[in-house]
């Protein structure tokens, strides 16, 4: 018989099972359940319907008001309480106040609470992020959502694996966006539909945690049911003090069975533009040049976290922003924005004429603090550039890497790096 | 299950911010959702479907957003079915959670079929007939699994009646 691949290891383990198969339906228990200010109303409504007194461990329910919050008007205020009501009358222990919280795929693995070898399902499509430290990390919906807070456990389809090696050297100023972007434009929006995407080879052995976090991010761009990436001593590094309890990692077997493999030389790529309306729209910066901005966003749950924050402080430092350009700072989780503080990071962006904010969703889904009139063109290192993606159906969205977006803020338009620099 | 109803047609990708934006995401309820349904892709969906339609589509139909407001909004709107040659996963897993019919058909149907003309369609065959002329075409049915949940009304169904069977409830 020949191995199985990470994701296979770990469904089978859930379902208490020797050995699962691509297309295998199985009910698996789940480690981790999370639930945002958007999606968890819905569940808590589908949830009441079930008539329980608990959910099948308040310890294993993650609920994060980060969309809307701080409350962007009445309704979106009453979604956020209706998320605080529901943690206070289940007891459950991972609900993150405004002040306290991030945005939520930046928040679980920072607080500890993603571990390797672990199944995580949010009904939010980005819970794939976790598979940076060897997860199976799964996006769902409400509904699903409110049967795994009762039940612990939810069905899945064992999906195939794609392979894609990275070999060669990243050059200065190319990232982990830059690689998925590539990788999206690659193999389009569907290209991993329903299946699982693996990410190795040399280049990825050196990516930090920042940079795995972002790539995993967007597996679900590629229409990915999970983006993974195997644990090892950049992992372990990160885990260690923050690892909220003991875990245990699961490899790939050396014999395991790929649907594809897809091996990719990043020792010449250039930092990479998503071109609106899709992530698979993407070309190098060079032919992007010269495309007028008229926002840019440095955040999300993309490129929000301290590494992205350090990279376009760097570029920024001494600097202003165009003076037709808006700059948005939006720090990830509040530990990340403590972190920016202290090394002085906030003080470079509010000189560079910055507007830094709480961190929030905010701009990324068109939700608030940030919004496009109609006409208007915004660079952002979020992950979605669809049509209306960030305002008016008449705007538009390119997805970058906080490099591209640093330089070009400070250009007025999209710009290389290295001509900031 | 079998329906009867009136195509709109949509093309390849049709994201789950095009389907419902995230300026309505402050609301839950379908009928709510249902008023802003496709209407950055076509203004007219929203005031003139009926319920019983039937929305056909190219590939990856509901891509992006876990958004179950999306399949609400569909529902909400009274769409009878969603006929796709493909759909994103977490769409497929949220329509047959609230109980929305999807099928999947072949590659060529949707440049086949004219706005407006009308389908009947057979969920548990997976069966699809053009009723000007006749036509029939074969789509794949649902796995029995997922047709259970379906005919329980949505997983929150199936759930409470495996909760019933465990006594639990
Ligand atoms: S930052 Fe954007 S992509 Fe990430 S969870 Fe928030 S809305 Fe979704």
């Amino acid at each position: 018989m020949p191995g199985q691949t990470m994701v296979e290891k770990i469904l089978a383990r859930g379902a208490g099972k020797e050995k699962v198969r691509p297309g295998d339906l199985v009910n698996v228990k789940v480690d981790l359940v999370l639930g945002n200010d958007v999606t968890a109303p819905v569940a808590i409504k589908e949830f009441a319907r079930l008539g329980l007194e608990r959910v099948f461990d308040p310890a294993r329910v993650v609920l994060v008001p980060d969309h809307f919050t701080p409350n962007r008007d009445i309704p979106s205020a009453e979604q956020a309480l209706a998320l605080r009501r529901f943690a206070s009358r289940y007891g459950i222990v991972h609900y993150y106040e405004v002040g306290r919280m991030g945005i939520e795929h930046a928040l679980l693995p920072e607080q500890g609470l993603v571990l390797p070898g672990q199944i995580i399902i949010g009904a939010d499509s980005h819970t794939c992020t976790y598979g940076a430290l060897g997860a199976f990390a799964t996006g769902v919906g409400s509904t699903d959502l409110a049967a795994a807070m009762a039940l612990g456990e939810l069905w899945f389809k064992v999906p195939p694996t794609l392979r894609f090696v990275y070999n060669g050297k990243m050059p200065k100023w190319v990232g982990g966006k830059d690689l998925i972007l590539y990788t999206i434009g690659a193999i389009g929006v569907e290209g991993a539909r329903y299946q699982a995407m693996e990410f190795c080879g040399p280049a990825i052995e050196a990516l930090p945690m920042d940079g795995r976090l972002t790539m995993a991010n967007m597996a679900i761009e590629a229409g990915g049911k999970c983006g993974y990436i195997q644990p090892d001593r950049i992992t372990f590094e990160y885990l260690e003090g923050r690892a909220k309890s003991s875990y245990e990692a699961v490899y790939s077997d050396s014999d395991a069975v790929y649907a594809e493999t897809y091996t990719f030389d990043v020792s010449s790529l250039e930092p990479q533009v998503a071109f609106p309306p899709s992530p698979e729209n993407v070309h190098p910066v060079s032919k992007a040049r010269g495309i007028r901005i008229d926002q840019v966003v440095i955040g999300s749950c993309t490129n929000g976290r301290l590494e992205d924050l350090r990279i376009a402080a760097a570029l920024l430092k001494g600097r202003k922003v165009n003076p037709r350009v808006r700059l948005l700072v939006i720090p990830a989780t509040q530990a990340i924005y403590r972190q920016a503080l202290a090394e002085g990071l906030l003080e470079i962006f509010i000189d560079a004429e910055a507007a830094v904010s709480t961190p929030t969703c905010g701009p990324c889904l068109g939700g608030h603090m940030g919004i496009l009139a109609g006409g208007e063109v915004a660079l952002a290192t979020t992950n979605r550039n669809f049509t209306g993606r960030m305002g008016h159906r008449d705007s538009q969205v390119y997805l970058c890497g906080p490099a591209v977006a640093a330089a070009s803020a400070v250009a007025g338009e999209i710009i290389h790096p290295e001509e900031v620099a | 299950m079998k329906l009867e109803g009136k195509v709109w047609l949509f093309g390849d990708n049709v994201d789950t911010d095009a389907i419902i934006p995230a300026r309505y995401l402050v609301t839950t309820d379908p009928l709510e959702l249902a008023r802003h349904c496709l209407e950055d892709l076509d203004a007219n969906f929203a005031r003139q479907v009926r319920p019983g339609d039937l929305v056909v589509a190219g590939k990856n139909f509901g891509c992006g957003s876990s958004r179950e407001h999306a399949p609400l909004a569909l529902k909400g709107a009274g769409v009878g079915c969603i006929i796709a040659v493909s759909f994103a996963r977490i769409f497929y897993r949220n329509a047959v959670n609230i109980g929305l019919p999807i099928l999947e058909c072949p590659a060529e149907l949707p440049a086949q079929l004219s706005p407006g003309e009308r389908l009947q369609v057979d969920l548990d065959q997976g069966r699809i007939i053009r009723l000007a002329g006749g036509s029939e075409v074969k789509a794949s049915p649902l796995p029995p699994f997922m047709q259970e949940i379906l005919k329980h009304g949505g997983l929150i169904e199936y759930v409470q009646a495996r909760l019933q069977n465990d006594g639990l409830l």
